[in-house]
């Protein structure tokens, strides 16, 4: 329990439109990111140019078995990133880092300097062993984005990385040079219309917590009954947005719980009690229960979301479809967007395309075609 | 003793239109109206009338007024007339000052100090006639976590889930027992209930065996300190057990109900000699601390064989936060908070207009407590007192609450006119008195509708100002204060509220 002064004074949330795609290649091959950088160009009017980034997954195959940490350290407060090297070499052993290379002709406004590290936890011996590693660096993260200031983790996951700022998205992608330098089996992107924030980098999407990162483009009526919700289990809100609170839950329900996606689903988007009644037994009590179970956690109000980790991507709408998203594939690429013309801009030739319903995740995963699954249900 | 009370109210019938059919003089249970054979003329006597307007809605020729005596002692802000009339009274009497339903004192309301939220343009509303909107909420405790076991494209659950009740609107009805209220009255509620698929709540009088069957899925039954009527076959057909701590309009104080209202059918409900007193003592002398709570909160799910939540209902009074939270911690499934402003049968005025916080208030802080301890899903809140129309059913809502109780409403829906003498035992509608020739007037098919109208009235209100906030179930919208500014409050008031003030 933490002392609290009256929820009164907590900030207002962020109101903000975006845009979102996301790219996977099922048979793991790796590749540049023309597609989502091309795409996000093809959307602009879905952002105004105050938030932009990108995910990348199969990105560090030369570290994979370290946490990439990806942070970000404000010109204005010089003295972070020496705390940060501080702390970070007295609860891990950084194997390698360096900062990530810019591109000096690139017109952003105000970069911070990012660097990366690779790491894997050194613990204390007053620590103990009852962290898993992964809650070890989620912890170690915490501290470093709420004690720091001036210093803010992008992303934390193992063989991936996040990476994003003030601008554009493909402003971003070309100030890191994100077409020339890297590869990856999954791209995800975002584009951000924030209505009252002025853009700072830290806030800008994917919103990553371990090998998870969360792009979302929505407006939770249902905010204020999920942040509270969220609360209960230790997520205490730090910027005020839809997408934290999305991210939050996703960690929540399929990281912490293990739940998995088709099962979320019915929670974030659940089924109208009319449908429900309607289905065969079985089913009938699994979604009655996670209706009841969860009420809190659902997401009400318009919102697409794009979440992706080791070996899987999936995107989801929510459950009247206020905010549609569209599904396509072509050989062994699986694309998800905002938007239909934003796919075929950067593959002209697709097997498939479709809009899957209101609550019905598309799931695409590492070697299977699972992502058929929600064409059968298809509009 | 020759009294000196003024009468409170002026009886005023217009000689033109009267045609002395002598409807008011047969509807009014304190013999306000006689007709005089001689004469052929209708009189009246004031002072006993009590304002209820039973015969002004019954009078066939609209001759009668009936308004709030203009008589007045000097105008007075300290010593107003009531404070001076209830002086006179007790010089008369030496007692306690009874009275019926809830606080008419200037209390703030919050309800009137805090308004809802609209999508403009980040989101759409919704519209309930085109797009479903659900107000279903499960009223029980909900597991930490979900234990699933997921093999190829089934999913089953393996979390032991505790039992939780359905209601088709987040509105049920408060507890008034058989005995306070007539029998007529008690199956109106029982009906509406079942027929809308809400809750109604026995009070603390026992549900009469014919009414078990049919109405049990749709009872809340209480078990209080006097244990009236309650035997596991009792326990047993309803959907939730309800222990009563306390009571809103008189919080620390027991109820008595007198002999002369204990008929057959009563004393058999209620497992006592017919025309013996049935006193409810101020504690249940088996709960003298948080532990013996929890006693009786698992034996009574021992005897229901854990299947039904276990509901606690407490008044709202000064440490509320606290003592909603150990009620969690004890095992309860439902906490029922009863504010300031709810009513009663029966209650000495002192009491009633005295003891206790405002629900709003007490919600606000058991769902910011609740919170903070993590304890929140572990049970349903459930807010009485004062809720007066939908659009306090949605910001005790937002407040926190899972659904409400309403007590006066429902009364009033069936006729009441909240005259405040419920405890004489005349109620001249039929509602709070055992007189068969009082009670016959409320036909159960006719009131039973109107509380359905009520409900259903309320809950398309209620989808409406969901559907403008951009939510299409209601669970979005518990214990969400985003979607409330206050008006002309305080800062500390705002504060406790967790509400922001308007234009923040
Ligand atoms: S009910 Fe009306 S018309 Fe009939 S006797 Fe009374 S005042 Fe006259
Ligand atoms: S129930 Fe009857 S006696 Fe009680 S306030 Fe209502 S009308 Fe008056």
């Amino acid at each position: 329990m933490r002392p609290q002064i009256s929820e009164r004074y907590l900030p207002e949330k962020d109101s903000q439109a975006c845009g979102l795609f996301g790219v996977m290649n099922t048979a793991g091959e790796r590749f540049g990111g023309e597609m989502a950088i091309n795409a996000m160009a093809n959307m602009k009017v879905r952002g105004n140019g105050l938030g932009g980034g990108f995910a990348i997954y199969g990105l560090y195959p030369e570290f994979r078995d370290y946490y990439a940490l990806h942070i970000m350290f404000e010109r204005h407060q010089p003295g972070a990133k020496e705390m940060v090297d501080e702390f970070l070499a007295d609860h891990f052993h950084v194997v390698y880092d360096e900062v990530i290379p810019t591109n000096k002709k690139a017109t952003v406004l105000n970069p911070p300097v990012v660097w990366r590290y690779f790491v894997s936890p050194r613990r204390h011996p007053e620590e103990g062993n009852n962290l898993s590693d992964d809650e070890f660096v989620v912890e170690k993260v915490m501290h470093i984005n709420t004690r720091i200031d001036g210093a803010y983790v992008f992303s934390s996951g193992k063989d991936m990385g996040v990476f994003k700022g003030v601008g554009f998205p493909e402003e971003i992608a070309d100030y890191f040079m994100l077409d020339r330098l890297y590869k990856g089996y999954i791209w995800t992107a975002h584009s951000r219309f924030p209505t009252n924030t002025p853009g700072w980098w830290g806030g800008a999407h994917p919103f990553s917590i371990l090998d998870w990162t969360v792009v979302h483009n929505g407006e939770l009526s249902s905010y204020g009954t999920n942040r509270r919700y969220l609360e209960m289990f230790g997520y205490y809100c730090t910027l005020y947005t839809d997408t934290e609170v999305m991210a939050y839950a996703v960690d929540l329900l399929m990281r912490r719980q293990g739940l998995p996606i088709e099962v979320v689903s019915g929670i974030f988007a659940a089924p109208m009690w009319d449908i429900i009644e309607h289905m065969e037994p079985e089913r009938r009590e699994l979604y009655k229960t996670l209706r009841m179970s969860y009420a809190p956690l659902l997401m009400n109000g318009p919102f697409t979301v794009i979440v992706a980790h080791h070996n899987e991507m999936f995107g989801l709408t929510d459950r009247i479809r206020l905010r549609p998203i569209t599904a396509a594939a072509a050989g062994d690429f699986v694309f998800l967007s905002s938007e239909e013309a934003s796919i075929r801009a950067v593959a002209p030739r697709l097997d498939l395309a479709w809009t899957p319903p209101g609550g019905e995740p598309v799931v695409a995963r590492l070697h299977t075609k699972d992502y058929l699954a929600s064409l059968t249900r298809a509009v | 003793m020759f009294s000196h009370l003024l009468p409170e109210f002026l009886v005023e019938r217009r000689s033109d239109r009267c045609i002395k059919c002598r409807v008011c003089e047969r509807q009014c249970p304190n013999g306000v109206h006689h007709y005089d054979t001689e004469l052929d003329l209708m009189f009246s006597d004031e002072s006993p009338c009590v304002g209820c307007q039973r015969c002004v809605v019954f009078c066939p020729t609209n001759a009668l007024s009936v308004y709030p005596h203009p008589t007045t002692y000097r105008p007075n802000a300290s010593w107003t007339r009531e404070k001076l009339q209830d002086l006179k009274k007790q010089a008369e009497t030496g007692g306690v000052i009874l009275t019926g339903s809830g606080n008419d004192k200037p209390y703030r309301i919050y309800w009137d100090h805090l308004v809802l939220n609209a999508s403009q343009v980040t989101n759409p509303s919704i519209d309930p006639l085109r797009e479903p909107m659900e107000l279903r909420t499960y009223l029980g405790r909900k597991p930490d976590t979900l234990e699933v076991e997921v093999c190829g494209d089934r999913v089953s659950i393996t979390s032991r889930l505790s039992p939780n009740v359905p209601v088709e609107t987040p509105i049920l009805f408060s507890a008034m027992s058989y005995g306070a209220i007539s029998y007529q009255a008690f199956v109106s509620l029982a009906m509406a209930a079942k027929e809308f698929g809400t809750l109604f709540n026995t009070g603390e009088g026992g549900l009469p065996r014919e009414m078990r069957e049919k109405f049990g899925q749709n009872a809340v039954v209480q078990c209080a300190s006097g244990r009236f009527g309650v035997d596991p076959e009792y326990l047993n057909s309803a959907a939730v057990v309800e222990i009563k701590i306390g009571q809103g309009a008189k919080p620390g104080i027991g109820g008595h109900l007198p002999g002369e209202k204990v008929a057959a059918n009563i004393a058999l409900t209620r497992m006592i000699p017919e025309g013996t007193d049935a006193l409810s003592p101020a504690p249940q002398h088996d709960i003298y601390s948080i532990e013996d709570l929890s006693m009786l909160i698992y034996a009574l799910k021992e005897a229901t064989n854990y299947e039904k939540p276990v509901s606690v209902k407490i008044a709202a009074v000064h440490n509320v936060a606290a003592i909603a939270s150990g009620i969690v911690r004890a095992g309860a499934d439902i906490v029922a908070i009863d504010g300031l402003r709810g009513g009663t049968g029966a209650a000495p005025k002192a009491i009633r207009d005295n003891v206790g916080i405002p629900i709003e208030l007490a919600l606000a802080a058991v769902d910011r407590r609740l919170r903070e301890e993590g304890i929140r899903h572990k049970c349903s809140i459930i807010a009485a007192s004062g809720i007066r129309c939908s659009a306090d059913v949605v910001k005790a809502i937002a407040l926190g609450a899972d659904a409400v109780y309403i007590g006066s409403a429902a009364l009033v829906a069936m006729g009441c006119t909240l005259c405040q003498k419920c405890y004489t035992g005349k109620c001249a509608w039929g509602i709070c008195t055992q007189d068969p020739y009082l009670s016959r007037r409320l036909n159960p098919e006719i009131a039973s509708q109107r509380l359905v109208n009520l409900l259903r009235g309320w809950s398309h209100e209620i989808k409406e100002m969901l559907g403008g906030m951009g939510i299409n179930a209601i669970e979005s919208l518990r214990g969400n204060r985003e979607h409330l500014r206050g008006v002309g409050l305080e800062g500390w008031e705002l504060d406790v509220l967790g509400v922001k003030g308007a234009g923040e």
